[in-house]
């Protein structure tokens, strides 16, 4: 089939897809991250910031990760990719040093944040993302996409 | 009256999340029979959008606080629909897949909406 061809070639001069397959589960995974950490830390920051500064800065900054992790996956192609990669693994850093901070030095956090507990809040979402992100991505590099 | 409604989503979104997850095991993508479930959740979600508005426009304040409770309900109307048509987008067993995970945070944010109204 000539026009199947045609489709084969044109898939394969785009930049690779990193949201085919379980791509998409990450993504949506990251997008409910998004609306959740930057969401909590806007009414946080909102209402009631001196109440507990570093937590809610902390949820702020981790909603922006969040968000640009996601706008790479869902750009796709490899500097998008190595982006991601980056994000994940400082991502995988700030929750583990947040997590062991907030069991660490409990009086520094009056309130919890999206990483407390290594994200116990929120099923441990946090930590296993980023995990399974990079070996997403770095199963996906280009030209070796498949489903 | 918007406890019950919680507990019907949220039990309605567990069953949509077990029948997406099934439909994944068997390495098949989200039917439209799948769909026709995902809009009778959302539908639900509605329904409770609009109770819950309408109960707080009669002066009832939920116990975790007003913004709180329509960001809430507002994240559990999105919910689905959004894994839905992520789904439509992704036409293999992990389409169904994102759509079963919808349904579960759904089901998550519908046991938080009643701890936000308050019992």
């Amino acid at each position: 089939m000539t026009s199947g061809e045609a489709e084969v070639t044109a898939v394969e001069e785009k930049p690779a897809r990193l949201i085919s397959g379980p791509g998409m589960l990450l993504v949506w995974f990251y997008g409910v991250m998004v609306v959740g950490a930057v969401s909590r830390s806007a009414y946080q920051i909102g209402t009631d910031f001196q109440r507990a500064p570093l937590a809610y800065a902390l949820s702020a900054v981790a909603g922006v990760v969040y968000g640009f992790i996601t706008y790479t996956l869902v750009r796709g192609g490899e500097t998008a990719r190595r982006a991601a990669l980056v994000c994940c693994a400082a991502e995988l850093a700030g929750v583990l040093i947040v997590g062991t901070w907030t069991l660490v030095d409990r009086s520094a956090f009056p309130d919890a944040t999206v990483w407390s507990d290594y994200g116990m809040g929120y099923v441990f979402i946090p930590v296993l993302l980023p995990l399974s992100a990079l070996y997403w991505l770095r199963k996906a590099r280009a030209g070796a996409v498949t489903r | 009256m918007l406890n019950a409604l919680t507990l019907v989503t949220g039990v309605a979104a567990l069953l949509l999340a077990a029948w997406c997850g099934w439909a994944a095991y068997r390495d098949q993508p989200t039917k439209d029979w799948h769909f026709i479930g995902m809009a009778v959740v959302s539908l639900l979600a509605v329904v409770q959008l609009v109770v819950g508005i309408v109960q707080l426009a009669r002066g009832e304040k939920p116990e975790q606080g007003t913004t709180i409770f329509v960001a809430y309900l507002l994240g559990a109307f999105a919910c689905v629909p959004a894994a839905g048509f992520m789904s439509l987008a992704e036409r293999t067993r992990w389409g169904s897949v994102t759509a079963a995970a919808g349904a579960v945070v759904l089901a998550v944010l519908e046991v938080r909406l009643y701890d936000i109204w308050g019992g």
